[in-house]
Order: C-alpha cells, then structure tokens, then sequence
C-alpha cells in the first residue's frame, strides 16, 4: 500500500508527519519512507539509520558528434523543447530544457546525436529495525525534479518488496512534481494548517488529486491558529478528516532540533495512532 | 527598476507575510506572485481583476482512433510510458504526455495531433493597498510552471514600465527547481526567509547555492529566530561566511497567523509592532540598491 503525503502550501507539516507516522508504524511492521521533495528534501534529518546504498542518478540527455553530423538539421526541427539548437554549422545541446524524449538521437538519419549519462542527484538507501528509508537529492541547478522522482520510486519498487506500507513524502504545491510524486499512490494524505492559506492551498491540492482519480484524507495540523474554515471546508467536500495535530510551540523546538515528535507528546501521538487505524481499515486491494 | 525576489528553499516560512508586509511599505512598486501553483498573496491584497489572459505553452499528443492503423510504433518510441493500448485501440494518458511529438514524427499514418495546452492564466490586478499585483492560477495537473514563472515576471516588468514604477518583489516558490529558477532569472536583489530549524538551514542553503550560481546579492531574514538561538547562530555564522546580509531576526510571534486569519499584512494587524521594523528593512535594502 502506497500512501502519498501531500499538501498545497509548504511548511504545513508533511515531512513532520511522515517521519512521525513511518517510524510508529515501523514499531510493528516492514515500512517505506521515500522522500519525493527531491529540491528539499528534509527528512533525513530526522531518521538516523545505517546508510545501505548510495548511488549517483543520471538521466539521457543527447550529445553532438561533430565528426558524424551532416547538418541536415532534423534534430533541431524534431525538438520541441528548444534543446536542440542549429546554429550556422553547429549543433548546440541544451540540457537544462532536453526532457530525454530520445526524438533527435532516434531520428538523426547518421546517429550524430547519441544519449549519454547526465547527473541528477543522489540516492540514499538507509535501514532502522523495521524502516527502509530512501531519499533523492536533486543536484543544485538541475531544473528537472520530476525524472529524479520517478527513478527513485522505480528503486523503491525494485528494492523494496518486502514492505507493507510505503510513505511518500511529497514535494509541496501542485504542479508535475507533484503529480509525479503521487500518481502511482494508493492513497493521498493532505496535510494542512487552519488558516485561509492553508485552506486555499488545500482547495487547490483537493482539486489536483481528484483530477488524478486519488482518494483523499485530510490531516489539519497546528490546531489552535487561524479558524474553522477548514473544517467547514472538508464536511462539505465530503473529505475525511483522519487527525487534528495541536499546535504547540513544544512540537516547533523538537522539530528544530530534528527530534521525533511522539515519543514526547502524547496527543501527538494519539494523532499517529488514529491515521495508523484507518489506514488498517482500507480495503486489502489497494 | 530593481527587482528584488523573495525566496527560502523551504515552505512555510513566511515569504508571504514579507512579502504582503513589505507590499503596504515599498512606495512605486508593482507585486508579483511566482508562487504560482499555491499562490495566496491574493489573500491579502484582495485584487481586483483588470486583465485576465489564458497562457498555452507546450503541448499534448492526441490520436484520432478513426485514423490509427494500430502499429505500435508511437507506444514503441515513448519515453514516458504515455502511450497504452487495449486490443487494437491507442490511447494517450494525458498525465504522462510530455509533449515531446517524438510519436507524432514517427506515425506512419498520421494519426497523432498536438494540439497546444492551456497551462493557466495570468492576471494584472489592482490591489487595496494602491499597487499592481500581476499573479497567475496554474491550471489543474498543468506542466510548465517555470514558463508560467517567466510569463508573470515578463508582465510585472511592463506593468512597471508602464506606470512608472521602482521596484518589482516577487513572491517566489519553495524549493530549488524550474520555478525557482525561473523566477531568479534578471533579478537585482534576493530576500532569502528561513527559520531556525535543521530543514531551514539545510534548505537555505541549498537555495543559496543556486542563488548564488546566478550571483544576485542577497539579504536574509530569520523568522521564528527565538524558536532555537542555537541553530539562528548557526545560520548567522553561515551568513557571514557566505557573505549574505543579515537583515533582521523575526520573533516566532502568532500574529503572523493571526493576520493571515484577517487577510491582513502584519503591517495593517499590528503597525505599532511591525511597521517601524518593516520600515527600516525596507529602508537598507533600498539603500543597497542604489
């Protein structure tokens, strides 16, 4: 079972809830943790496990052979992205715009345009009892996360199979990082603060995730500011809410210092526990 | 006309609230809102819509089952995994289209259109605080935010062209990928907001390194800077060593939600705590431009 952890605004508390949830969820059973927010990703920083495997990433991305190339121009016309660029006699590559659709390499009449490795980031594969927990760092400048994304969750599928329950934490906003990061999840938890920033930010995520067909729970975190529009909200959307985290300043330091929440509050805690019931309560098919 | 963009790698740590701060205090400025797949600097300055233009950037494969002969060879050539078929029938999922027309070039019966996506919209509003806010509405499951960046940045520019104004601030995205990148591009100074927590300074200075891949100078803001004095040291040793200006340390203080609640600035909700604070910040950065 794959459940992504989502939310339109940043800083509402996704990474908080899904380092939270994976390790409680570890004290009883085989458990994912991949952090998708490949830009920031943060929840290393509080998971202390044996590092098992690191590996560079890379994506194709064509490269000119001069000596081959006849200048006959079909790479640069095939291109729709701009990243292939004939210039007089030169065949200039762009690889911050190439998406790695292969069209240009393919289609060169002479192979003048082979693919070859780009980086993207790195991997990391680390091990804690019963957690597995992977995460991708995006190389600073790369303007693509989404093919770094998706790699990593092909590891995930690849090496983890003795796992019964993954946690995706999610980049924030809702655009193709987005998208990318939860459209093969069972299941999204949208994490969200009480405020009208919060509220819109979930308006605009709630409308993403049913565009992608996903069934959805919301989690309403840092009760206590802002009002109840939220909850008016999610009864008359008709979306679960499976938990309502207080908002104490208490829950702030221990994040700070990158310290577990639940070990040291309870109501946090019993939080946890009510999201663990009802993902144990969905249907064994998905 | 400087232009100053406001960014902190991670999300949630107050770039709007600056950035609607600031919006009350910065005379001759038009606002612009990058954020543009969560946007809510409209929140607060509650626009009032003058011009609304649809944005169609890129494009996305379609067959025409009347036309396709069922070779294989687009589902063959697809790199995205976008392309499927049940029995004889081609289908293009339109979540994993790239728009690459890598499928297109090749089908030998032409029988795959591309026609161009709506990516979202971009509107030039007025604001009640007395500026132009240029912000936009990515559309639902749309690619292209970066180029939906540009286009928000390219209006804000000629919106202070034409009025005549100093400065643009840009309300930028979290994170370090096309959006934020996008948003960078030509701009003349960078108000970098974080917190003092481990995933704030890890995000910061990721941030950094790409804002400084661009070499824009660069002032940061502490918010929540009581929150933790060990780790706003850490950050103010790191300022320093980067050579990034240390603006000012924000309390960890709820009036922040409290004026998001009320769809106010923290300017308008408290001036007697934050106006003379915002003024002086905005005072040294406009001194610094100069």
């Amino acid at each position: 079972m794959k459940i992504a952890i989502a939310s339109g605004k940043g800083g509402t508390g996704k990474t908080t809830l899904a380092v939270n949830l994976a390790l409680r969820a570890a004290e009883s059973t085989r458990v994912t943790l991949v952090d998708l927010d490949v830009e920031e990703p943060n929840s290393g920083i509080f998971i202390k496990g044996d590092l098992i495997r690191e590996q560079q990433m890379f994506r194709l991305v064509p490269q000119w052979e001069k000596e081959l190339c006849t200048r006959c121009g079909k790479c640069a016309e095939v291109c729709l992205y701009n990243a292939v660029l004939k210039l007089g006699e030169t065949i200039m590559v762009l690889p911050q715009l190439c998406h790695s659709c292969h069209a240009c390499s393919e289609l060169c009449p002479v192979g003048a345009l082979p693919m070859r490795d780009q980086p993207l980031g790195y991997l990391r594969h680390y091990r804690l009892g019963k957690l597995d927990f992977i995460e991708s760092k995006l190389d600073i400048g790369v303007e693509m996360a989404s093919p770094l994304i998706g790699q990593t969750l092909d590891y995930v599928r690849t090496n983890c199979p003795e796992t019964n329950i993954t946690f995706q934490d999610c980049p924030p906003g809702t655009s193709c990082a987005v998208i990318n990061a939860t459209k093969h999840a069972d299941m999204v938890i949208l994490v969200t603060e009480p405020t009208p920033f919060g509220l819109y930010d979930l308006s605009l995520a709630v409308d993403t995730m049913r565009h992608l067909g996903k069934s959805i729970a919301v989690v309403i975190n840092r009760q206590g500011i802002g009002n109840e529009d939220v909850f008016r909200y999610c009864e008359a959307e008709k979306i679960p809410v499976w938990a309502v985290l207080p908002n104490r300043r208490e829950i702030a330091e221990l994040y700070s210092r990158g310290e577990i929440i639940y070990p040291k509050v309870e109501q946090f805690r019993q939080g946890l526990d009510a999201i663990l019931q009802k993902l144990d309560a969905l249907p064994r098919t998905i | 006309m400087k232009e100053i963009v406001i960014i902190s790698g991670k999300g949630g740590t107050g770039k709007t609230s600056v950035a609607a701060a600031l919006a009350f205090i910065v005379p001759k400025a038009v606002m612009a809102d990058c954020d543009v797949d969560a946007a809510d600097l409209h929140l607060i300055l509650k626009p009032e819509i003058r011009t609304s233009e649809d944005f169609y950037s890129g494009v996305k494969a379609e067959i025409d089952p009347g036309m396709c002969i069922g070779c294989w060879e687009c589902e063959r050539v697809c790199r995205f995994n976008a392309i499927s078929h049940a029995s004889s029938i081609y289908k293009v999922n339109p979540l994993d289209c790239e728009g690459c027309g890598y499928c297109n070039q090749i089908c030998p019966a032409q029988a795959i259109s591309l026609p161009q996506q709506m990516v979202g919209q971009c509107f030039v509003s007025d604001t009640r605080f007395g500026c132009r806010l240029v912000h936009a509405k990515l559309g639902i499951g749309a690619d292209n935010s970066g180029k939906l960046v540009a286009k928000v940045k390219k209006e804000a520019k000629q919106e202070a062209l034409r009025t005549g104004m100093d400065y643009i601030l840009v309300d930028g995205s979290p994170g370090i990928g096309c959006p934020v990148i996008s948003s960078l591009s030509g701009a003349d100074f960078v108000i970098l907001v974080t917190e003092p927590t481990l995933s704030g300074l890890s995000d910061l200075q990721r941030v950094w390194q790409l804002t400084a891949q661009f070499n824009i100078p660069a002032g940061c803001l502490i918010n929540k800077a009581d929150l933790n004095s060990q780790i706003t040291a850490q950050i103010k040793d790191y300022l320093a060593q980067q050579g990034i200006w240390h603006l000012d340390d924000l309390p960890y203080d709820e009036d922040f939600s409290r004026a998001i609640t009320l769809g106010q600035s923290l300017v308008e909700y408290n001036p007697g705590k934050w106006k003379t604070r915002f003024d002086i910040i905005w005072q040294s950065i406009s001194k610094e431009l100069k």
